[in-house]
């Protein structure tokens, strides 16, 4: 995948040319490091979790920092209610449970105790999204950046792999208010590198191209590009745009995507409606409307299943994002 | 030995009336609001705000101060008048209760008014949020105490015991509870709607203090909340039994004056029984 690399080498991406030798790590790793690593730069960083401290990675830093760590089992509305109260005495909390509990059960304690009154709580969501796998439709959240992004204040991020989920980890607690973290069960392909710079609400470009925006987020970022790859080949230029930060959303950077290629395939792990792609539309509905295909969940619940053969099910593999493209192609004026 | 000298039972007897006074005058001048909870707690706001917290009226964000929360935002009327007549602000913003505009919103909100601790109105929330505030003390090695003011019918919402149940867990001394235990909700008697009985046994079952107390009597008050802070390796809940729309003899005790606001005849009446208690009181030193 050389073109990758001479696109856009100022992201330092990873090597992804050889498939079988692209690194696998889930992106909730990358969480468990950068909280643990959060709560050693400030002690008034603090983790609470509601009985998932292993799947969700914050063993890490209950193991390390157990003064700084609050266990409250299984309740999940008092675990932003709670953590809204700590956060009033100064302490910056995170809050992990599965998305599907955290945001998906509390969602009115984070509207009133976190967003209206403006709380320095940050909510890490696993297990986000079709990828869970196995434990089946109760257990996989595909509604939670919709029910997110439409409260004010709040930030919302989606880290495509374990090295920025670590990134944006460390940099939400470095930032002052309400953010929602979801990130993903399964080892997933390491696309950045150490050297790839995050900031937040800064989209990224990673990989060049005119004809075809793609504006993925999450773990799909990497079916992104391989879907580039396989259109290169055919004469189809794409740029893929990691859109990490769903709220504030880059503005700029999706309606210069989007003037440069005229038409855009948005990709996320989440229904199609209310998600990243629905904001990306609404920013182009308002500043440059263009045609958009968007690639996610299309009304419809998970079910159980391997990770991989689910997100081909559920249409977000590469092949159907190549489809996407296309589609969006033709309708190009 | 009773807390308050008898001089100064006269005094928050009268404050309270003030305060009662303060409710009736705001709800008018909103045109709507919640008049029985208001008028049922204007005893324990007086005591609270006069005799318990240690706080600074003019400097509300004071690291120090003790954390007074209001779970049933709803009532909030009586918490404006309480802080009206205890000095955070003039007692002529009460009238702006409910206005655009205005810092006395519906339902508190801290952003806009920062000394109200959380924003509330959605019930069940401000226990788990004061646990969450007398665990951040205790982490901390602060002396502030977190004073949580609930309804009884919000001890219907799940995330209530939720809290409960953690606040037990970490030993939260410096928490207590106050539970206005009028018997009454939207929809009638709590015992109707949803029965909350056996009430202090459900707390003592999840390994709190209890104590119970006749939340219109000042002097009981202050004696039971005086105790409840000696208590060491738990949280407390005072049960305090209150009678709806106390104060004003049309309201008390009928459930259907949760919800609405006095009309001006209704309002006038209100303020003369009222003034009259007044002149009583004063007549009495």
């Amino acid at each position: 995948m050389a073109s990758v690399m001479n696109g856009a080498a100022a992201m330092h991406l990873a090597d992804l040319s050889d498939s079988k030798a692209v690194k696998q790590v889930p992106t909730r790793n990358g969480f468990g490091e950068g909280v643990a690593e959060a709560g050693k730069r400030n002690r008034n960083v603090i983790a609470i979790c509601a009985d998932l401290s292993e799947s969700t990675r914050m063993l890490g830093f209950k193991e390390a920092l157990p003064a700084q760590y609050i266990e409250i089992g299984v309740s999940e509305q008092l675990l932003v209610a709670m953590a809204a109260g700590l956060a009033s005495a100064g302490k910056i909390p995170f809050i992990a449970s599965y998305a599907m509990f955290n945001p998906g059960r509390s969602w009115e304690q984070v509207r009133t105790t976190m967003a209206l009154n403006e709380t320095n709580v940050k909510i890490a969501g696993a297990h986000a999204g079709v990828s869970v796998g196995p434990d089946g439709a109760t257990h996989q959240a595909i509604e939670d950046i919709a029910i997110m992004r439409c409260i004010p204040h709040m930030t919302v991020v989606v880290p495509c792999d374990s090295i920025q989920t670590k990134k944006a980890t460390l940099a939400v607690a470095e930032m002052n208010g309400p953010v929602y973290l979801r990130f993903g069960r399964e080892k997933s392909p390491i696309i950045t590198s150490e050297e790839t710079p995050f900031e937040l609400g800064k989209a990224q470009i990673f990989r060049e191209g005119t004809d075809v925006a793609i504006i993925a987020c999450g773990i799909l970022v990497y079916n992104a590009l391989i879907a580039a790859e396989s259109l290169a080949k055919r004469g189809v230029q794409c740029l893929v745009m990691n859109n990490h930060t769903i709220k504030p959303m880059d503005e700029h950077a999706v309606v210069g995507a989007a003037a440069k290629c005229g038409a855009v395939v948005t990709v996320e792990e989440h229904q199609i409606f209310g998600g990243m792609g629905s904001r990306v539309a609404e920013i182009l509905a308002h500043e440059r409307p263009t045609p958009i295909e968007f690639v996610g969940v299309h009304d419809r619940f998970g079910q159980s299943g391997d990770p991989a053969e689910l997100i081909e099910y559920y249409g977000m593999g590469s092949n159907s994002i190549e489809e996407a493209v296309l589609r969006a192609l033709a309708r190009k004026s | 030995m009773a807390t308050l000298s008898p001089q100064r039972l006269r005094e928050l007897k009268l404050h309270a009336n003030s305060v009662r006074q303060g409710i009736i005058r705001s709800l008018l001048a909103a045109g709507s609001g919640h008049s029985a909870g208001p008028l049922d707690m204007a005893d324990v706001f007086t005591v609270l705000y006069q005799h318990v917290l240690r706080h600074k009226p003019e400097d509300p964000e004071w690291d120090d101060r003790d954390r007074l929360l209001l779970s049933c935002g709803h009532i909030a009327p009586v918490r404006y008048s309480a802080m009206a007549y205890g000095g955070y602000f003039p007692v002529e913003e009460l009238l702006t209760l409910r206005k655009f505009g205005t810092r006395l919103q519906g339902h508190p909100e801290r952003v806009r008014l920062p000394a109200v601790e959380t924003t509330s109105g959605p019930l069940g929330e401000g226990l788990a949020q004061g646990t969450g505030m007398a665990l951040a003390a205790k982490m901390d090695n602060r002396s502030w105490r977190v004073y949580v003011v609930t309804s009884d019918a919000e001890h219907q919402c799940g995330l209530h015991w939720e809290a409960a149940m953690t606040a037990a867990k970490f030993k939260l001394d410096n928490l207590i509870a106050i539970v206005d235990r009028n018997l009454i909700q939207i929809d009638g008697c709590t015992e109707d709607v949803m029965p909350l009985e056996p009430f202090a046994d459900k707390y003592r079952s999840f390994n709190w203090e209890v104590l119970e107390c006749d939340g219109n009597d000042i002097a009981q008050f202050a004696d039971t909340i005086e105790k409840a802070k000696t208590v060491k390796g738990k949280p407390t809940v005072i049960i305090a039994h209150t009678v709806p729309g106390k104060g004003v003899r049309y309201m008390e005790g009928d459930y259907t004056w949760h919800g609405k606001p006095p009309n001006q005849q209704q309002a006038d009446q209100a303020l003369a029984e009222l003034e009259a208690q007044r002149e009583e009181l004063l007549a009495s030193g």
